[in-house]
């Protein structure tokens, strides 16, 4: 193999490891980008070096920003007295797409797991419960998954946060949900919710 | 001489493959899209196994601990780990994610499960207990005092057992007041002798005695926990008990 060859064979190799992405379509993508050298290759390249140099985890809530304070904490339109506390970034970002939320959020990196050996102390609980005292936040959304870890971690959050409001997101139906589709414990959970109409 | 391999390789060619009803134990990530399941079944005991696509959103609503799915286990060879595909039987998600106390109780008695048993032995008398109690998760008033037989069950099934018929010493059947740490059976308080605070209390509700106080459950808690930690933890090689168990007993000690 030429050197030339080799190269291109590394960032095969590389982008095969991406999440989505296995060896045919690493080598698919890879093509694509040399063939769009001037449009796509050069400029991507440059931008993977940048946030390779500045990417950081805020060290307030553990949002992934370039700063060490994130814009959404830095911001004092944020500052309305509640912290939304989501497992990870990909949630944070699920909820800014949906522009509904406008405080804060606290990325905890997990879920609690007695079967995995993760307990409080190996997420950012504490830091959580310093924010709340710090920030004077009146409300703390636990934005978890619905899942026995999630809900775990969701009742130890709570028993933690003694003093200031503790609200969780609904489960049921979801938004084109059909209940023929749905499983049985959805479909408990949404009655056990249910609300006057 | 040339039909050997041909029957060698038609042997190896079939799958081995089995179906029964088992609850989730425990779900863990592989790869991007499947998960490594551990169920508890009646017939095979606990089995772990690949779910592809386990992640994916229809899957693991279903792929909850504590969950009676369907599963059919299908491998290449005995010592494979195995694929399983599942159907939904019941979900217990509704009744777990209630409240707090269901949830420690869940994750106490999955992870109490992981824990002692070994992979692909089976142990039926547990298995339907362990499903019986599942069966009891929301329910508050009941489920202490079933999970408190639950762990002497598990202890029985596993060879620690507490044997509290009689005094060890005397043989009374009557005034046994204490256990003995190290043969689990029961003594009388005649027979402790000098000894007695060597010895654990008996709790009446090990005997199926008193009201079952959940201040009374906790006692006996201690007790059974003295011996899954000094006896089937040590068999273990000195594994520790899962932390769960103890975030029970805690949320336990706070209502009681």
């Amino acid at each position: 193999m030429t050197k030339a060859t080799s190269d291109i064979e590394d960032l095969i190799d590389l982008m095969a490891r991406l999440p989505g992405l296995g060896p045919r379509s690493a080598r698919r993508a890879v093509l694509h980008l040399i063939k769009k050298r001037g449009p796509l290759l050069t400029p991507l390249a440059e931008a993977m070096a940048r946030v390779g140099t500045t990417a950081r985890e805020c060290l307030n809530c553990g949002n992934v920003g370039t700063a060490d304070i994130c814009d959404i904490c830095n911001s004092e339109k944020r500052a309305n007295g509640q912290i939304c506390v989501v497992e990870d970034v990909a949630d944070l970002w699920a909820m800014e797409r949906a522009a509904v939320f406008k405080g804060r959020y606290h990325v905890l990196g997990g879920t609690l797991s007695a079967l995995d050996d993760i307990g409080p102390e190996d997420l950012r609980i504490p830091k959580l419960k310093s924010r709340v005292a710090s920030e004077g936040v009146t409300e703390v959304i636990l934005a978890l998954g619905a899942t026995v870890d999630g809900q775990t971690t969701a009742h130890y959050i709570a028993d933690e946060l003694a003093g200031v409001s503790v609200t969780s997101l609904a489960q049921g139906v979801p938004v084109g949900g059909e209940l023929d589709y749905l499983d049985d414990g959805t479909i408990t959970a949404a009655l056990n919710a249910r609300k006057q109409f | 001489m040339a039909l050997a391999p041909i029957g060698v390789m038609a042997l190896d060619a079939r799958m081995i493959e089995w179906r029964e009803e088992g609850a989730v134990l425990r779900v863990r990530k592989h790869g991007e899209n499947a998960v490594i399941l551990d169920v508890l079944t009646e017939g095979h005991g606990r089995v772990a196994g690949v779910v592809r696509g386990g992640t994916g959103r229809k899957l693991s609503a279903i792929l909850q601990p504590g969950a009676q799915l369907d599963v059919t286990w299908k491998a290449r060879l005995e010592e494979h780990l195995g694929a399983f595909t599942v159907e939904p039987i019941r979900s217990r998600a509704a009744q777990s994610m209630g409240g707090r106390l269901a949830l420690a109780g869940l994750n106490a008695v999955t992870g109490l499960l992981c824990f002692a048993l070994p992979e692909r032995e089976a142990h039926p008398p547990l298995y339907g207990r362990s499903v019986q109690l599942l069966d009891l998760l929301g329910q508050d008033e009941l489920w202490p005092l079933g999970y408190l037989r639950w762990e002497l069950a598990l202890l029985e099934e596993l060879g620690f057992g507490l044997d509290l018929s009689s005094c060890a010493v005397t043989g009374a059947t009557e005034g046994l007041v204490y256990v003995s740490p190290k043969s689990g059976r029961a003594v009388s308080r005649t027979g402790a002798g000098e000894w007695a605070d060597r010895l654990l209390p008996l709790p009446p509700v090990l005997l199926r005695q008193g009201a079952a106080s959940t201040a009374d459950i906790l006692e006996a808690l201690t007790v059974t926990g003295h011996f899954l930690e000094h006896h089937l933890a040590a068999s273990l090689g000195d594994k520790p008990v899962p932390e769960a168990r103890a975030r029970l007993l805690d949320l336990l000690r706070r209502s009681a």
